[in-house]
C-alpha cells in the first residue's frame, strides 16, 4: 500500500484511459470522469480504493479529496478496505434466489471458512454478495472483476470454478488493447 | 413466430462487428435519416409509432422527444439509459453485448433527430465487459465515417461515449443517473424543471432506455405506421421480455405485444412452463418493483378475459387485481417458492439501494426490511402485517423519485395476495423456518 500520495502511480496504460475518459466531457467538467477513473484505479491497486488513491484521483481531477470520498461511500463497487485477489461477488437478489443462490452463498462460505464480507486467511477471495447483476435467468451466479459466472447450482461446479480462479492471474483489461 | 424488431440477427455469428452488421442492413436507417430526412420529420415517424419508453414507465417516445428545449446556442444531449439494474431485468444486457451496433445506430438517428452533437450511453458499472464491447463497436463506427464530424457527408457531427456507473440501482432514476454521469454521488433531483429543459450539463437532455433507442431505426426504416400495426391497442410494437426463476426456458424473448400471458409461460417458443413439473404459483410480470400476482390473476384479468402480455391489458384491475408490463422482466414462482422471503429478499434490495435522500424511503425500507426479516425467522407479531401496510402506504407518492414506490409496492401486493401466508409464518414460526419451509394451505390445518 502506497503510503503518500506521491507514491501512487498509474501505469502509462491506467494514464492514457484516464485522459481518455477526462476527454469525452466538456471543458471544465472534468469531473465526471470520476467513476471511470475510479475503476482504473480499482483495476491497478489491487481491487479498492485507499485515501492515497482518492486523494491522487482528485489531484488529477484538480478537484477537492471530499468530492472523490462522497462518491466513493456512495456507490457499491468500490472497495474502501483491502480485498482478496479474487472479490466473489454474488448475486443475492430474488431472480437468483428462486435458483438457489441463497444455497450457493452458504456453500462458499463453508467452503472458505469465512462470513459475508471477509477475506481468506491466504488472502486469494473475499466474499461480496450483491444486489442484482442482470443475470437473473442463469443464477445463481457471481461476479470476478470483469468476468460473470452463470449457472453455478451445484457443488461440483462451484469447486471447479473456484479451483480455476486459484491459478487465475488478475488481469487489467485495458492494458490488453 | 412473430415479427423480430430487435433480434432478427442476434445470433448471426460476428454480427457485433461492423462487417457483418451492415451486410444484414445495419446503419441503413443513418443514411435514410441523415440525408433524406429532417430532425423533425424522424421525431414525427417516432410519434406515429406510438413506441412507449422499454425502461418501464412506458410514455410515448416521441411525446418526450417534442418536449425537448431548443434554445439557440446551447447544446442538447441524448443519454441512453444502460444501468439495467431493476431485478428481474436482463434484456438490456444481453441485447448490447449480442449487438452491440444496433444500439449505436439508434443512438446516431435519435441524437440527429434530437439535434444533440454529443451522446452518452451509460452503463451500470458491473458491466464493464459489455462497455468493452460497444467501445470496440463505437471504435469501428468513428473510422467508417458513422460517428465523428460530417457522417457519411451530411454536414452532421455527433460524438457518442460510453460512461460506467459505480453500482447504484438508483442511477436507471433519469435524473440520480444524470447527477452520476456529471460524477456525483446519485442522488436524485426534484422535478421540475424536467431533463428536457435542465439536464446534463444544466442543458436540454433526453434519457432513454437502451431498448427504446434501438427500436428508432426499424421505424425510420419502415415508417411509425408501419410500428403502429404491430402490437395491440397502445402497446405498439415488439417488447424484449427477460424471462427467469422456476421456468424451463430462462433468457430474453422478443414479443410483440398482445402475446397471451398463458402461451408465454407454457409455450415452448417462449419459457417453456414450470420447471420440473411443478404448478404455477405467482408472477412478478414487470421487474421487482412491480405489484406480484397469484396464478390466477396473472393468467385472467378482472374482467375473466385471457391477460395479455401488453401495458393495458396487465394493468388492468389496476392494483387491486392488476400489475404493470414495466420492463419487461417477468419472474415465475413455482408451488414451492416461499412468498414472505422472497419479499423480504426485495425489502432488502430497496433498503439497500435507497440512496437516502428522502427519510420516507431511506427509513422505511430499512424498517419493512426488519419486520419481514423478522416474520421470516419466526419471531413475527399479527400486528406486523398490518404495520407492513402502513409503512408502505407512508413511503407511497412520498418521495422525490419512484423508488419509494417501488420498495411499496412489493411489499403491499404480497401482503394484498397472499395475506394468509405472512399469517401462517407468525402463527407457525418453527415450521416457517425450517430450510424450504413454505406455506400451503394443507400444512396450515395439520398443524394450526
Amino acid at each position: 500500500m502506497a503510503e503518500t500520495i506521491n507514491e501512487v502511480k498509474f501505469s502509462d496504460a491506467g494514464m492514457a484511459e484516464i485522459q481518455r475518459y477526462i476527454s469525452h466531457y466538456p471543458e471544465g467538467r472534468q469531473k465526471s470522469a470520476i467513476l471511470p477513473i475510479m475503476h482504473v484505479a480499482q483495476a491497478e491497486f489491487g481491487c479498492w480504493l485507499s485515501p492515497q488513491v482518492m486523494d491522487k484521483i482528485a489531484e488529477i481531477l484538480n478537484i477537492q479529496p471530499i468530492e472523490v470520498y462522497e462518491v466513493a461511500t456512495f456507490y457499491t463497487m468500490f472497495n474502501l478496505k483491502p480485498v482478496g485477489k479474487h472479490v466473489l461477488e454474488v448475486c443475492r437478489t430474488g431472480p437468483c434466489c428462486l435458483r438457489g443462490a441463497d444455497q450457493m452463498i452458504d456453500m462458499i462460505k463453508e467452503k472458505l471458512n469465512i462470513e459475508e464480507g471477509e477475506t481468506t486467511a491466504d488472502g486469494m477471495f473475499t466474499l461480496k454478495p450483491v444486489e442484482c447483476l442482470a443475470s437473473c435467468g442463469t443464477g445463481p451466479m457471481l461476479q470476478v472483476r470483469e468476468t460473470y459466472y452463470e449457472n453455478l447450482d451445484s457443488e461440483e461446479k462451484l469447486d471447479q470454478f473456484l479451483e480455476t480462479l486459484r491459478n487465475t492471474e488478475v488481469e487489467t483489461p485495458y492494458h490488453q488493447k | 413466430m412473430g415479427i423480430k424488431i430487435l433480434t432478427e440477427h442476434i445470433n448471426v455469428p460476428g454480427i457485433e462487428t461492423l462487417e457483418v452488421y451492415r451486410k444484414h442492413g445495419g446503419y441503413r436507417s443513418v443514411e435514410k435519416a441523415l440525408k433524406t430526412m429532417t430532425p423533425d420529420e424522424v421525431v414525427e415517424e417516432v410519434k406515429t409509432s406510438g413506441l412507449r419508453g422499454r425502461g418501464g414507465a412506458g410514455f410515448p417516445t416521441g411525446m418526450k422527444w417534442s418536449f425537448l428545449a431548443k434554445p439557440e446556442g446551447i447544446p442538447r444531449y441524448l443519454v441512453c439509459n444502460a444501468d439495467e439494474s431493476e431485478p428481474g431485468t436482463f434484456k438490456d444486457r444481453v441485447f448490447m453485448q449480442k449487438n452491440p451496433h444496433a444500439l449505436i445506430e439508434g443512438m446516431i438517428t435519435s441524437s440527429y433527430a434530437l439535434g444533440a452533437n454529443t451522446s452518452y450511453i451509460y452503463i451500470r458499472g458491473e458491466l464493464m465487459f459489455v462497455l468493452r464491447i460497444l467501445e470496440k463497436a463505437i471504435a469501428e463506427a468513428y473510422a467508417a465515417g458513422l460517428l465523428g464530424k460530417n457522417i457519411l457527408g451530411s454536414g452532421y457531427d455527433l460524438d457518442l461515449h460510453v460512461a460506467p456507473g459505480g453500482g447504484a440501482y438508483i442511477c436507471g432514476e433519469e435524473t440520480a443517473l444524470l447527477e452520476s454521469l456529471e460524477g456525483k454521488r446519485g442522488n436524485p433531483r426534484n422535478k421540475p424543471p424536467f431533463p428536457a429543459v435542465k439536464g446534463l450539463f444544466a442543458s436540454p437532455t433526453v434519457v432513454n432506455n437502451v431498448e427504446s433507442i434501438a427500436s428508432v431505426p426499424w421505424i425510420v426504416n419502415n415508417g411509425g405506421a408501419e410500428y403502429a400495426k404491430i402490437g395491440i391497442g397502445r402497446s405498439t410494437g415488439t417488447k424484449l421480455i427477460s424471462a427467469s426463476g422456476n421456468i424451463n426456458n430462462p433468457g430474453v424473448y422478443e414479443i410483440e405485444l398482445g402475446v397471451p400471458v398463458e402461451e408465454f409461460i407454457y409455450s415452448d417458443e417462449y419459457c417453456g412452463g414450470i420447471w420440473k413439473g411443478k404448478q404455477l404459483k405467482a408472477v412478478v410480470p414487470g421487474g421487482s418493483s412491480v405489484p406480484i400476482l397469484p396464478a390466477n390473476l396473472i393468467l385472467k384479468t378482472a374482467a375473466g378475459e385471457d391477460r395479455l402480455m401488453s401495458y393495458e391489458s396487465l394493468s388492468d384491475g389496476g392494483f387491486i387485481s392488476g400489475s404493470m408490463l414495466g420492463s419487461g422482466a417477468f419472474i415465475v414462482f413455482d408451488e414451492d417458492q416461499c412468498i414472505v422471503r422472497n419479499t423480504w429478499n426485495y425489502a432488502r434490495f430497496y433498503h439497500h439501494e435507497s440512496c437516502g435522500q428522502c427519510s420516507p424511503c431511506r427509513e422505511g425500507t430499512g424498517w419493512m426490511e426488519k419486520v419481514l426479516h423478522r416474520i421470516e425467522y419466526g419471531h413475527g407479531h399479527q400486528q406486523d402485517i398490518d404495520l407492513l401496510v402502513s409503512v408502505a402506504k407512508q413511503i407511497e407518492g412520498n418521495t422525490i423519485c419512484p423508488l419509494g414506490d417501488a420498495a411499496a409496492w412489493p411489499v403491499a401486493s404480497a401482503i394484498r395476495h397472499f395475506r394468509e401466508e405472512f399469517e401462517w409464518h407468525i402463527r407457525h414460526p418453527k415450521e416457517a423456518t425450517l430450510p424450504g419451509a413454505v406455506y400451503r394451505g394443507q400444512l396450515a390445518e395439520i398443524t394450526a
